[in-house]
């Protein structure tokens, strides 16, 4: 169980998140520059927060006003680095046992033997980190944290620093050792992607400012926020003013469209991706286009279409349609498109 | 050949970079985690030793040091020790001249170290003294290695503020540069001639060192 609550100004910068979890994993979603990793820093105690109070499995570790700041060594957390901060100087061997530098020294090299082989690291014992790829480093890292036994798992973008080819091997050892972890694990990322197939739930982070804690499909299907909906990878938005409980003038869209949740006071923005709008004819929720322009990505085609809005700031939707099918379609200049009613996501500005 | 004053010169540079790497470490280590004013004025007046003229070196310690001033006199007084013109006299000035150079390079070397190792050694339960000399220092051993070493090197070279406070004893306090300054003096070309070929010699030998140091080091860094 971790509850972190706390506050801090740096410069024009003022972080101030509140959330807690249990035994989950929890993903820290935002753009970079949001105040993730700074979240982490405070929770290991290597930032010191101007107030607040960070407790973990009913351990104080933080409270300003009880005068409780824990250094990083009393703390028990595993806190895994973007780069993974492996000993330069070390071997293998080494950095995973100068986590074991209290136990005696036969235990010490039977733990170092056992995290060896849990992580396929067999061979490599007397290799430098420079000498290793970069999964092979994460493997270290994680060992050498695991052996340290923490209580929470930190992890500051542990995908950023790999070649994409060797992300997913990673990834999938990466599901592994945290299956295995017994405690709390905080996951910093901006990729909805890694937080969708990771994390059990997740918490927005918007310049410093965190929504609500949710579970992670949640997040997918009903974002909430303009800044959730936008690290979920939503692409099209228009303002919006409530016309009544279901229906909604979306001005740079410039139509009224209709939506199946009930359409509360503080709604700005409405948003569609673009997954889900429809060529087909559903009887509601129609827009008519033009073609702006049509560019073909790597195995799909995007098509830019001009609401009646115009052209100007949100207006342009963008659609992603097989290239097949848009071949089929003749390449038309006029569409007409749909957005079911259940996919238009209300969305509270900031 | 009386080699007095090369066993001299060397004693005495080799304990003043003793001191200075261990001073210069610390002071590059706490300095660099103060206030950016308070940092500010104590690097000016750690590094002025470096461009003062030595005999100005040599006068503010002779001010201190010397038998009628305060703690010179209270040596005097409590242990009957005079603590100028005697051959360790030398360290005083060779320590205070030299110092800048190994404060300064070690203040390059750790500004070059990656925060988030100590960071990560700290998450991990690791003492901080462990993380300063099994982690910082391995990673910036070689920018300190080098600033030890021109550190010696300078200290071999020193001449003017030794020469105030240690003055020229043949036999005594003579050191390197002393001699050769003596036997210009009393017009004895032939020894003097040597003296110098000696100095070129090790400090050259020195130099090379620091030069093959950076060149490691820059090797890695571009790795």
């Amino acid at each position: 169980m971790l509850t972190v609550d706390i506050k801090k100004k740096l410069g024009d910068f003022q972080l101030d998140v509140h959330f807690s979890t249990d035994r989950e994993i929890l993903a820290l979603l935002g753009a970079s520059g949001c105040g993730k990793s700074m979240t982490l820093k405070c929770v290991a105690g290597i930032v010191k927060p101007d107030e607040g109070h960070i407790e973990l499995n009913g351990r104080v570790l933080f409270d300003s006003r009880q005068k409780i700041d824990l250094s990083p060594q009393e703390r028990k957390v595993g806190y895994l680095f973007q780069q993974y901060a492996l000993f330069p100087n070390m071997t293998v061997e080494q950095n995973i046992a100068s986590a074991l530098r209290n136990l005696p020294r036969e235990q010490r090299a039977a733990e170092v033997a056992e995290k060896i082989a849990a992580f396929h690291l067999e061979g490599l014992e007397k290799h430098r980190p420079a000498q290793l790829s970069g999964g092979q480093q994460q493997r270290v890292a994680l060992a050498r944290i695991l052996a340290s036994k923490p209580e929470v798992l930190l992890l500051d973008e542990p995908f950023s620093a790999l070649d994409s080819y060797l992300k997913w091997q990673v990834e999938l050892e990466m599901m592994d050792v945290l299956k295995e972890f017994d405690g709390d694990t905080l996951f910093v990322s901006h990729s909805r992607d890694e937080v969708m197939r990771l994390c059990d739930s997740v918490c927005v982070l918007t310049r410093g400012k965190n929504d609500a804690v949710e579970p992670v499909r949640q997040l997918m299907d009903a974002p909430g926020t303009m800044g959730a909906a936008l690290i979920s990878g939503c692409k099209n938005y228009s303002r919006a003013e409530k016309k009544d409980d279901h229906t909604v003038l979306c001005t740079d869209w410039g139509v009224t469209l209709t939506a199946a949740e009930t359409i509360g006071p503080d709604v700005t923005f409405v948003g569609a991706r673009a997954h889900y709008i429809t060529f087909e004819d559903i009887g509601i929720n129609r827009i008519d286009c033009r073609v702006d322009r049509v560019v073909n990505d790597t195995f799909s085609t995007i098509v830019m279409a001009e609401t009646p809005g115009g052209k100007t700031g949100y207006s342009l939707i963008r659609l992603e349609v097989e290239p097949e099918l848009w071949t089929a379609m003749g390449d038309p200049q006029e569409i007409s498109i749909w957005i079911p009613p259940e996919c238009l996501l209300l969305l509270r500005g900031e | 050949m009386n080699w007095f004053p090369l066993t001299n010169s060397l004693r005495i540079a080799a304990i003043s970079a003793v001191i200075v790497f261990f001073v210069g470490i610390a002071a590059a280590y706490y300095i660099a985690k103060l206030p950016r004013v308070v940092k500010g004025i104590l690097d000016v007046i750690l590094t002025l030793p470096l461009v003062l003229p030595p005999t100005v070196v040599g006068y503010l310690l002779l001010l201190m040091l010397g038998p009628k001033r305060p703690i010179g006199l209270w040596f005097l007084n409590t242990f009957g020790i005079k603590l100028t013109m005697q051959w360790w006299s030398a360290i005083f000035a060779v320590t205070v001249v030299v110092f800048p150079l190994m404060y300064r390079t070690a203040r390059g070397a750790f500004e070059s170290f990656d925060e988030t190792l100590a960071d990560a050694g700290r998450t991990l339960g690791l003492s901080n003294t462990y993380i300063f000399w099994r982690i910082r220092m391995p990673y910036c051993r070689q920018g300190i290695l080098a600033g030890t070493v021109l550190a010696f090197a300078r200290a071999i070279g020193e001449y003017g503020a030794t020469s105030m406070i240690a003055g020229y004893t043949p036999g005594r306090t003579a050191t390197v540069a002393t001699e050769v300054y003596q036997l210009w003096r009393t017009g004895d070309d032939a020894m003097a001639i040597k003296w110098v070929m000696i100095n070129i010699a090790i400090s050259a030998v020195v130099l090379l060192t620091v030069n093959l140091l950076e060149k490691r080091t820059a090797a890695k860094a571009g790795r």
